[in-house]
């Protein structure tokens, strides 16, 4: 006897088989948080001027003492004087030109990265989820394409025509327009996706057919376009992290971190969909709501940042499905995850972009087809002979 | 809880899946639905479970009409076992049988109702495998578990859309024998779906017939399920034996159609 008050048998218990399965979901989030951070570290070092880490994170940091100092001796100088007197300083990097080179220049597009990363992943992970299809995620439901199509617009034609009515400035013009055409391209597949007699492979297919109607749309607005933007839109589509500033990066945090929250609150219910339709409904679940209002936070999420970054495919497919492999199907912490796995990809792919080739970069978007088309290909040969989902 | 169907009817355009349908199911009560393929059984539970809508009649928990009742509510009055198989690749047993009880997990998930889990996981003998994934199992231990699930969700009234086709003899009579010692210890009632006459006789309180859509036999199995009935609804001859073990049901023959 063990001493577990019930005579259950002792083999496995589903007390335990939740414990267990709890602490190696957290220890997973808790080692992709680490890989996210060590990523972060090591890309900032390294590139035309290659840092050391002690460099890297006194950059960082450094940066930091001197506008906590700065912000306080402008806004709090009573503050500003106490914090003046803690004998605690921050030393300078040994780097001269470290602070500018990681604080103005590789932060933003490692930040950038990352929010992009999280973004798309999670989106994928709940799109997934919500279909009950493992194959589709932004970019393969034609989201990407969409979104991109809906920014080169707002490239070409530019904030002067509608833009100048609305008086916003640029930027949240692209990400307007990229939000509209994504979630216009949602709004197809979710119709498609309820027509009777869809089944899961038609839905990825109609998914490829929008994505292509819509690349069709840019390749017309590059014919049409001048020299000077058509140039813009080039770096666009091929998808890369050329967008990086702070002030995406300000602007992306909560526009990536509310939506992540508001989806993680659905985890239950996108466990509960897991079951099927019929008995989601059954469970309480009101399944057309949650599925269009998934769809649709997930879409804006993910097209804020592909506002910023062009095209970039299958991180989306990628990520989720890892972390499905290896902590299963509970959406709690399904969607953390794969957020991070998503970010630490992107991170490290972009990292390789800039420094493969370097001064040349790649952009990144290409290396996501070749790692993403590898994987697609691999999750088809496993998926023989056995279902899917 | 009694629930009670007052001439339930669905047409899908100019087809008829069920014609002005109405019968009564008591607390304690097994009602079998029995009837030839495409003869209604499924529509109508799914009609009862407010998966799809009626386009007539009513249907009333207790005098309450379902569409009137707030979907968590129903979540706990009504537990729906659906007869094709919808799980995913990276779920484990229990982790299925838990969305049973999703009305009542907030975030986090109890001790209590992880006992519950067990609980019914151990009623059809499928404790040992709950860390199992749902994919490692045979199609008949799939389907215990999603009566599993059912079970969990601790409803008063239970649609089983042909809950035992799945499994083998031994597991059938489990399954049903374990349903009908629930729905008396419970209180609570079954609705089954079922397509073996003999399980229909031997487990339910009431058969309900139909054909095309139209109930055309309801009371005790041995008033309904005669050899004539049987004759009519599905074309087949048959006789009925009785020894020390009860009455049996021996279809034999197809009649040709006329």
């Amino acid at each position: 006897m063990t001493g577990t008050p019930q005579d259950a048998p002792a083999a496995v218990s589903v007390h335990s088989l939740y414990k267990s399965g709890s602490a190696r979901r957290l220890a997973l989030i808790a080692g992709l948080s680490l890989l996210v951070v060590v990523a972060a570290i090591f890309s900032a070092g390294i590139g035309t001027v290659s840092l050391s880490p002690e460099d890297t994170i006194l950059a960082v940091a450094h940066a930091c003492a001197v506008s906590i100092q700065n912000f306080l001796h402008t806004y709090l100088p009573v503050a500003g004087s106490w914090y003046d007197a803690i004998p605690f300083t921050v030393p300078a990097p040994s780097n001269p030109q470290a602070e500018l080179i990681v604080v103005g220049f590789r932060l933003p597009r490692i930040f950038l990265a990352i929010l992009t990363g999280i973004s798309l992943a999670v989106a994928g992970a709940v799109m997934q989820g919500l279909l009950r299809n493992p194959l589709v995620s932004p970019f393969t439901l034609g989201l990407s394409s969409a979104a991109s199509f809906g920014a080169a617009i707002a490239i070409v034609i530019g904030p002067a025509v509608l833009g100048g009515l609305l008086a916003i400035g640029s930027d949240s013009f692209v990400i307007i327009m990229a939000f509209v055409f994504g979630w216009l391209s949602m709004l197809l597949v979710y119709a498609i996706s309820r027509a009777r007699g869809v089944n899961q492979a038609t839905l990825v297919l109609s998914g490829v057919v929008i994505g292509y109607i819509f690349s069709a749309g840019i390749t017309a607005l590059q014919y049409i376009s001048s020299n000077e933007k058509l140039r813009d839109l080039m770096v666009w589509l091929m998808g890369g992290m050329w967008g990086a500033s702070w002030g995406a990066v300000l602007l992306l945090i909560p526009l990536t971190l509310i939506p992540v929250f508001l989806l993680e609150r659905m985890a239950w219910d996108l466990n509960a969909l897991s079951a099927g339709d019929d008995v989601a409904k059954n469970l309480g679940i009101n399944v057309n709501r949650l599925r269009l209002s998934g769809l649709m936070i997930a879409t804006f999420a993910a097209s804020c940042c592909l506002a910023f970054t062009g095209i970039i495919g299958f991180i989306g497919l990628m990520a989720p499905h890892i972390c499905r492999m290896i902590i299963g199907n509970d959406h709690r912490y399904l969607i953390p995850c794969a957020g991070l796995l998503g970010a630490a990809i992107l991170l490290v792919s972009d990292t390789a972009a800039r420094t493969i080739m370097s001064p040349v970069e790649i952009p990144v978007g290409v290396i996501m087809y070749v790692i993403g088309g590898l994987f697609f290909l691999f999750l088809i040969m496993r998926a023989r002979g056995r279902g899917l989902y | 809880m009694e629930l009670v169907l007052e001439n339930v009817s669905k047409a899908y355009g100019a087809q008829v899946a069920l014609d002005a349908v109405s019968f009564a199911v008591h607390p304690s009560e097994i009602v079998a639905l029995v009837g030839p393929n495409g003869s209604g059984k499924s529509t109508l539970i799914k009609a009862i479970a407010t998966i799809h809508a009626t386009t007539g009649g009513t249907i009333a928990i207790d005098g309450r009409d379902v569409r009137s009742i707030e979907p968590i509510e129903l979540a706990m009055l009504l537990g729906y076992v659906p007869q094709g198989f919808s799980y995913t690749l990276y779920s484990t047993v229990f982790e299925t049988v838990l969305m049973g009880r999703r009305r009542y997990i907030r975030w986090s998930v109890s001790d209590e109702e992880l006992s519950r889990v067990q609980r019914s996981l151990d009623t059809l003998e499928m404790g040992q495998h709950a860390g199992k994934f749902m994919d490692e199992l045979s199609g008949g231990e799939r389907q215990k578990v999603f009566i599993a699930r059912a079970l969990a969700q601790e409803p008063a009234i239970y649609l089983f859309d042909e809950p035992t086709s799945a499994l083998d003899i031994r597991y059938q009579i489990e399954v049903m024998e374990t349903m009908r010692r629930i729905t008396r210890e419970q209180q609570t009632s079954m609705i089954v779906a079922v397509h073996d006459l003999n399980l229909a006789y031997r487990y339910a309180d009431v058969v309900v017939v139909l054909n095309r859509g139209k109930m055309v036999g309801c009371g005790k199995p041995c008033d309904v399920l005669t050899p004539d009935c049987i004759r009519s609804v599905y074309g087949v001859d048959s006789f009925a034996i009785e020894n020390e073990f009860g009455k049996f049901i021996v279809p034999f023959r197809a009649r040709l159609p006329p």
